[in-house]
């Protein structure tokens, strides 16, 4: 299990598009990805405002419930993006970094359902959810 | 009947290209990730030039689903606000060497995303156009399609929608 969780680091750590938006991988195991993105000005969605792209939250997204597909107990290896819905309920505040959590809540040998909240500084008030359906792949 | 003569070509052309360049420079995010629009009249086609920043899966390798997201909601957001300022552009109320200058009408924001992958992106081009399905005064719906290789071939599709800017209160 430690062997999985050091091997889905390794993978997460290797994608060349997560490099490039920086992101730095808190925490993984057992279905639960914690993974950050620190505020850049490469980022920038709307100039007069210094606010994140909404895109570059969903790569955010996207990359950490794939991790928390990938540290499932249950997961055998790789995965790609079914399907991923996100829900901006507000703007991020610029300057700050954003965080994502996400769960893998069920998994079948086919199909991993997976749950993400991204938040800034204010961890009360959510930046954006997510939910999406990923595949379930052979080994690494 | 008399009407007025159609303006030149050029002049035509010159201000609806500065007009969408000074739209795209004015966003970091598209530059970052490499994306171009080409135009036909009012059309947008966005353009996913190829880096290998741009690769989620190495192994295989494919393009990370994350920037498949972002390069159809890149689409579907500029396409919308493309369609939105157009008359303002034709008709001269915006003007588009002050757009250059920084000087820029509020862009529409997103509400929601979704985004269908149908196979995996090679790692090359990918093409996206989007459809605005509904626009009103206060939100709209938009449709987008991605494709590498063969237009029916779609590599992604996604659905959004969108809180379009409010005019200021003193111009109803």
């Amino acid at each position: 299990m430690a062997d999985k969780t050091k091997l889905a680091r390794q993978f997460i750590e290797a994608i060349p598009h997560a490099k490039e938006l920086g992101l730095v991988l808190n925490d993984i195991g057992d279905g639960m990805a914690h993974i950050s993105m620190p505020y850049d000005t490469k980022l920038i969605g709307d100039p007069e405002t210094g606010v994140i792209h909404g895109g570059a939250v969903s790569a955010l997204m996207d990359t950490c419930c794939g991790a928390a597909v990938m540290s499932h107990p249950s997961a055998p290896g790789g995965t790609a993006t079914i399907d991923l819905r996100i829900d901006y309920m507000r703007t991020a505040t610029p300057g700050q970094t954003i965080t994502t959590k996400a769960t893998c809540h069920h998994i079948t040998r086919s199909v991993a359902f997976v749950r993400a909240v991204a938040m800034d500084d204010d961890t009360d008030r959510p930046v954006a959810t997510a939910a999406g359906a990923f595949t379930v792949e052979g080994g690494f | 009947m008399s009407r007025s003569r159609p303006e030149p070509i050029q002049v035509v052309k010159q201000r609806r290209d500065a007009a969408l360049n000074a739209l795209l420079d004015s966003v970091p995010y598209i530059r970052f990730l490499n994306v171009s629009f080409d135009r036909r009249g009012d059309e947008l086609t966005a353009q996913l030039n190829f880096k290998d920043k741009h690769i989620g899966n190495p192994f295989l390798p494919a393009i990370h689903g994350g920037v498949t997201a972002a390069f159809l909601e890149i689409t579907a957001m500029v396409t919308l606000n493309w369609s939105h300022l157009w008359e303002r552009i034709e008709s001269g109320a915006l003007d588009p060497e002050e757009m250059a200058r920084g000087v820029l009408p509020r862009q529409p924001k997103t509400i929601d995303f979704t985004v269908d992958y149908l196979r995996s992106g090679l790692p090359r081009d990918a093409y996206a156009r989007a459809t605005i399905s509904r626009s009103g005064r206060r939100y709209a719906s938009v449709r987008v399609e991605a494709w590498q290789d063969h237009k029916d071939k779609l590599f992604a599709q996604g659905t959004g929608h969108f809180l379009m800017p409010q005019p200021p209160k003193d111009k109803p």
